[in-house]
Parts: C-alpha cells; structure tokens; sequence
C-alpha cells in the first residue's frame, strides 16, 4: 500500500508499518501503525487505506492500531525506500547520529544529477517530513526527507 | 496545580494554543518559505496537543476527548502558560516567543521520555525530535536577526524584551509531577544564553514575572483566541468535514 503524499513508497518501505499480526482467537487482523510526524495529516487517510485493502482481502472488521513509541526515525526506512525516493526525484535523509552531536548536513546529493552542489531552499516543505533544496549544478529543486 | 490530570492538561493547552497561535501567520510571514515552516511547526504543535489531550482526558475519566476538551472549556479551564497566547506580534516577536517555547519543551519532552509514565515517555520521545527542529529554526532566526542590520538588531532586542517576563512561569516548582519544570531552568538558560550571544543582544534582565496561566487566569488575548478557534465546533457541535 503506497502512502498517500508520497506515493512512490509503501508504508512499509517508510517504515510507518510496524506489524500484522492475527488474533489466535478471533481470527481477526491488527496492524499497527506509527506516525512520522504527530501532526502528520495523512494518518486518517493511511487508516483508511489499511482498512479499505484488508476488506478487499477478504477481512471487513479489521483492527488499525496507532503506536507512538518507539518514535518514528528516518532509518526506519528501507534501503528499497530510500531507492525508490532518489529514483522520484527526491533525495533520502541521511542516517541519524546516536552520539549525542547536533546533527549538522553537509552535504546532500541531488537526486537528478548527484552533484553535491546543493543547497537549501527551506526548512520546511511541502509535508511535515520533507525539506526544499536546489541543485547549484544541475538547477533543479528537489525535496529531501528531513533526517529524524 | 498537582496530579497527572492537570500536568498533561497544561502541556496539552500549551501545545494548543501554541498551534493556533502559529497557524495565524499562515499566507501573512515575510515570505514563503516561512510560511510554510511556521505551518509546520504549528502543525506538530497540534499534533502533540492531540496527542497529551486525549491522554489528559483518560486520566481525568469522565469521557471528556481531544475535541471536548478543546473546543467545549472556556479561558478560565484552560492552563497554557501566558507565553503561548499572547499576540504574534511583529516576526521577531514571534521567533522571540518560539525560541523560549523550543527552549522549554525540548529539555521537558526530553525528561518525559524517560519518565515512569509510559504514555507521557511516548509522546516526549516523539515530539523532543520535533521540538529540536523547532529550536533549530527559532535560534537561526534570532542569530540571523540579532545579528542582522540595525533596525532589524533594535527589532530582535524588542521582541526578547517583550516576551521574557513571561518565561518564568513555565518553570514554577511542580515536586510531585512526573517531570518537575524547575528542574529544567537550568538548560533553558544556558540554551538561551549560548543563542543571545551569537545573536549579539543583551540577556534580558529580570523584573516583572507575570502568571496565572497554570492557575486559569489568563490575559485578555486568550478569550479572543478561543472565540475564532472554537467558533465553528459550537455553533455546529459534532460537524465532521
């Protein structure tokens, strides 16, 4: 199931998937979710989405279970995910620093060309997870998953 | 104030009416990009507030949700600190009130992550990471500034100025909540501190320490704000889009 603002990835690949599992008893199927972002828009429409695929297969009183920790990181996504991304025009975030350093981005390559020649257009983007930069090589602008 | 009722209730208003706050800047910053970065803040604002407001309703036990509690309390029930409801004002004034918001909520999001409490551990491991953006963003913006040309220097030291008095109450003693504020003082100033100087303005002296925000009694500011935020959902109670 491809996630509803950016739909080159699943759920999955972002990481937003966390299980599916089956009541031994009931028979019926939960699947746990977790947000990117607290405020992120898209988790009705995910909710939504889950069910909507479960009833089509065949499971009409399916559970969507929300978690909040552990928090969503950015490595949670997979290297399939980061792949597809980069192939949309849209660069990965980098790996998150566990040693306690604020996180400072270098560099980040431009999906089109791969110059490192970039820089940054806006903090913020066109959703919750996502920044503006621009190639100075190639001019292009491009999003960038916020790392987190 | 005491218990864990009231303590998810004032960081869930101060999340509230931070987003509402926020949200007023929307297709009026000082370009495009700002814009949509103070949507974005105000946006994980909300999603927090969701978040500590539904907790706070449980905790209470008498089936009072997000939406109950947002929309249905008058100012006097409301327990956000005096900080988050007053005007926007000019940008400055808005990034002077971000930075001791940020500067606040990421050691407090941070402590309660690793608190006993395990639903108030979740939502303070998930927005101390959204908060640091926050922070991120409110220090650049007074560095940039502070440190920027004279009118714009004369505007950032108003804005600090203007809003500090009213810091001090975010850190009133609370020993029996899961996270005592006081103890969180101590990295906000030197937070502070460190962005203040780069920033080239003067620490603010300390004076006039206004509160009431915690105890339900607000400035003028807070009924307007409810008025615009709540209008809708009581003149059409359980409209859904």
């Amino acid at each position: 199931m491809v996630d509803p603002e950016i739909r080159v990835v699943t759920i999955a690949d972002l990481g937003i998937l966390r299980a599916v599992e089956e009541d031994p008893v009931t028979g019926r199927v939960v699947v746990t979710i977790t947000p990117t972002y607290t405020g992120c828009p898209a988790m009705d429409v995910i909710r939504a989405d889950i069910r909507r695929a479960l009833a089509a297969a065949g499971h009409p009183d399916a559970e969507v279970r929300t978690v909040h920790s552990p928090a969503w990181s950015t490595d949670w996504i997979t290297d399939a995910g980061r792949a597809k991304l980069a192939a949309a025009g849209t660069a990965p975030p980098a790996p998150v620093r566990r040693d306690g350093v604020v996180p400072l981005t270098l560099s980040v390559r431009c999906p089109r060309c791969g110059s490192p020649e970039t820089e940054q257009l806006s903090r913020f983007g066109s959703t919750a997870c996502k920044a503006l930069w621009r190639c100075r090589a190639c001019s292009e602008p491009f999003d960038q998953v916020k790392t987190l | 104030m005491s218990g864990p009722f009231a303590f998810t209730l004032a960081l869930g208003d101060d999340a509230l009416i931070a987003a509402q706050r926020l949200a007023e800047w929307t297709t009026r910053a000082p370009e495009m990009e700002e814009d949509i970065a103070l949507a974005n803040i105000a946006l994980d604002q909300l999603g927090s507030a969701r978040l500590l407001l539904t907790y706070a309703g449980e905790l209470e036990g008498a089936g009072r949700d997000e939406d109950a509690l947002a929309f249905l309390r008058d100012d006097r029930e409301f327990r956000n600190c005096l900080l988050v409801e007053l005007p926007n004002g000019d940008f400055a004034v808005t990034m002077a009130k971000l930075l001791a918001l940020s500067a606040y909520q990421l050691p407090l999001y941070t402590a309660l992550a690793g608190c006993a409490d395990e639903r108030l551990a979740a939502i303070g491991g998930k927005a101390r990471k959204e908060s640091a953006y926050h922070l991120d963003h409110a220090a650049l913006w007074v560095k940039r500034l502070g440190d920027g040309t004279e009118e714009s220097h004369r505007r950032m030291q108003a804005g600090i100025d203007q809003v500090w008095p009213y810091v001090h109450e975010l850190f009133a003693a609370q020993p029996e909540a899961p996270v005592d504020p006081a103890t969180l003082r101590g990295e906000f100033d030197a937070t502070v501190a460190a962005v203040l100087a780069e920033a080239t303005l003067a620490a603010p002296q300390s004076g006039w320490t206004p509160a009431g925000g915690r105890d339900g009694v607000h400035t003028e500011h807070l009924s307007y704000l409810l008025a615009e935020m709540q209008v809708l959902h009581r003149a059409h109670p359980g409209a859904r889009w």
